[in-house]
Parts: structure tokens; C-alpha cells; sequence
């Protein structure tokens, strides 16, 4: 993904990814970040940074007719009436939001971009 | 010169290509009128066996295949094959589960249309398969009672996307003091509303019920109108 848009951006630099991972995408953070310099090697990924931002799981409970944050993966309850929910609206997430891209002429300062 | 970097939103799903095939697998099926189950577990929870019971029981009323997904040898296949129906054998070498497109080549050759139920057997794991789509009607996680009753709680994204959980070797759950009310409760704290099934493949005990749940299951996917994705 990020090789194409350099491509056809006349090589131009990748610098970051912003990554929103959701805590039930079965992807542990750590392990993402431990890996991305070794797999963006040799790739138009190289030497780029991997921003990750966490997604709790929201849940919807039918009996209080509203959404929240589940306090805890091992428990699907409502955060109000502690009832059973089951209805996922958020936390699945592993998608790439952005790229930060660096072009051709200002490659010389990778410059922190507010997260 | 700005050297700041210029942000380019792209909003894509990394496991978009596994996606895209698996809804196309997924139309597939639905064109081709079969229902496909999916196993999912830890190694050892006795998939092979349970699938092997289950194949055998259900050839008798319905057309059923299935495919096995196994890191390196075909044993599952070979043990599988005993049932009578065609399988076929997904090596998937170091890669720890099945992605869409294995299944959709371990496909190649078979006619969908003259099945009714096709069975995937994932690779032993239960942590990526939670991760990767392949097209299934149904996802069935199973979990052996010399686990542990916990199991539901440290691997709870794969219970969470299944559709059943299938609790196996219920002919050893006394001997290993196996909680059968505490694992009800840990799967029902990650899962609400979660259908399990209690079945011993080797005595046969709870055959019967699974073997009706899929039947039901089935009737009620072919009623159902055709809506998109999962």
C-alpha cells in the first residue's frame, strides 16, 4: 500500500503509518512494533515509524439504548447496567488511517508530526 | 523549505485483500448452495476427531467434503478420509492459520453445487484465525475439557467472533474435574448469547444435537435473504 503511493508519488518517502488497532483484531501492539523495522526492510517502508493508535471495544446495549467502552475484553457487559452485550461497534479495527509522506525535496529532517 | 510531512489519509483495512476473498468465497458458496462450517481451536482439542465423527454421521443424510489446514504433515487428511468423503489436505507450512485465498485453492477442482455442507478445519490455534475471514457461514470455536475452563478468558477475540463454541471430550470431564458450569460462564462473559454444544466424539454423546444445530443452521442461512458481507 505504502509502495504504490510512493510510486506513483515519484519515489516519494513514507515517514510513518498511523495504524488504528483495536483491542479484539487479535494483533498485540508490542508485537507490531517489535516487527516493523525488521519487515519494512529492503521496502519503501524503511526506517519509517509504525503510529499506533488503540481502540477500546464499544459496545451497544439494547436495554439502556446507548454505547460504550467495555471495561475489560473478558467481560462483554454494558459499562451502565452491567447487563450481557454481544453488539461490537468498535475494536475489530486494523486499518492503516494514514501514511506520513516525505516529499523528494525535504527527505533531509524526518520532522516529528503531532500524533 | 517545510519539513513537515504531509499527511495522506488512506483508511484501508490491512487484511482488505483477505477480506475481498473472502467475500467473494462467501458469494460462492451461497450461489452454490452449500453451508461451510469452520473449526477453530487450540492443538489437541480433538478437532480431527470430532470432524471425522461428524462427517461420518452427517454423510448419511447430506452431501459434505471438507478441507483440513495442517502445518506440515497430512495426518488430519488421512484420519479424515476414513469418513468417506472427499477431503483435501491445505499444507500451510510455518503459517500458524488458513487465509481466504488457501481456501479458495484448495477448492479448485471441487463442484460447490454438488455439496451441502463443506467443513474447514483451521490450523490448531486460537489466536490469528480470530483475525483472518474465510468465508464461512458458520464459526465454530471448540474447546476440549482437559484445557482448562478458562480458556474463554485468555483468548477471548476468538470466541467473540464465533458463532458456536462446541465444548469436546466430554467422556474425560470427570476424571479431570473439569468445571463444566465455570467454562459455560467464561464463555458467556466474552460472548453473550454464544450456542454451546457438549459432545463427546469418541462415546457419541451430544452428536445427535450438534448434528440437528447444523441442520438448523443450515435451513435458516438458505431462508435467509441475501444480504452483504459477514
Amino acid at each position: 500500500m505504502a509502495e504504490e503511493e510512493s510510486d506513483c508519488r515519484g519515489g516519494a518517502r513514507v515517514s510513518a503509518v498511523h495504524l488504528k488497532l483495536g483491542a479484539l483484531a487479535g494483533v498485540v501492539k508490542e508485537a507490531l512494533l517489535s516487527s516493523w523495522e525488521l519487515a519494512s526492510e529492503g521496502t519503501a517502508l524503511q526506517g519509517s515509524r509504525l503510529r499506533i493508535e488503540e481502540i477500546p471495544v464499544v459496545v451497544f446495549c439494547p436495554k439502556c439504548q446507548a454505547s460504550g467502552a467495555l471495561e475489560s475484553v473478558q467481560w462483554f457487559a454494558c459499562p451502565r447496567c452491567k447487563g450481557p452485550v454481544s453488539e461490537v461497534i468498535q475494536g475489530r479495527e486494523l486499518q492503516v488511517t494514514a501514511l506520513e509522506i516525505l516529499e523528494r525535496e525535504m527527505q533531509n529532517e524526518p520532522a516529528t508530526a503531532p500524533a | 523549505m517545510n519539513p513537515q510531512p504531509r499527511l495522506l489519509e488512506v483508511r484501508q483495512n490491512v487484511l482488505r485483500q483477505n477480506d475481498v476473498v473472502a467475500r467473494e468465497l462467501r458469494q460462492r458458496f451461497r450461489e452454490a448452495g452449500v453451508y461451510v462450517v469452520s473449526l477453530v481451536s487450540s492443538p489437541g482439542s480433538g478437532k480431527t476427531a470430532f470432524l471425522e465423527k461428524t462427517l461420518s454421521l452427517l454423510r448419511q443424510s447430506y452431501r459434505v467434503a471438507a478441507l483440513v489446514g495442517d502445518l506440515a504433515t497430512d495426518n488430519d487428511a488421512v484420519r479424515l478420509a476414513r469418513a468417506q468423503v472427499p477431503v483435501k489436505q491445505i499444507t500451510t507450512g510455518t503459517l500458524c492459520h488458513l487465509e481466504a485465498a488457501m481456501v479458495r485453492t484448495g477448492l479448485e477442482g471441487w463442484e460447490l453445487e454438488q455439496l451441502d455442507f463443506l467443513f474447514i478445519e483451521n490450523v490448531g490455534n486460537l489466536v490469528c484465525p480470530a483475525s483472518y475471514d474465510v468465508g464461512e457461514n458458520l464459526r465454530v470455536v471448540l474447546l476440549s475439557v482437559t484445557e482448562g475452563e478458562d480458556k474463554p478468558l485468555k483468548y477471548p477475540t476468538i470466541f467473540n467472533t464465533a458463532d458456536a463454541a462446541v465444548l469436546t471430550k466430554m467422556d474425560l470431564a470427570e476424571a479431570v474435574e473439569f468445571d463444566s458450569v465455570a467454562a459455560e460462564v467464561n464463555i458467556q462473559r466474552v460472548r453473550p448469547g454464544l450456542p454451546l454444544l457438549k459432545v463427546s466424539s469418541k462415546r457419541g454423546e451430544g452428536m445427535g444435537e450438534w448434528l440437528q444445530f447444523l441442520a438448523v443452521s443450515r435451513s435458516l442461512e438458505s431462508r435467509e435473504p441475501q444480504t452483504v458481507g459477514a
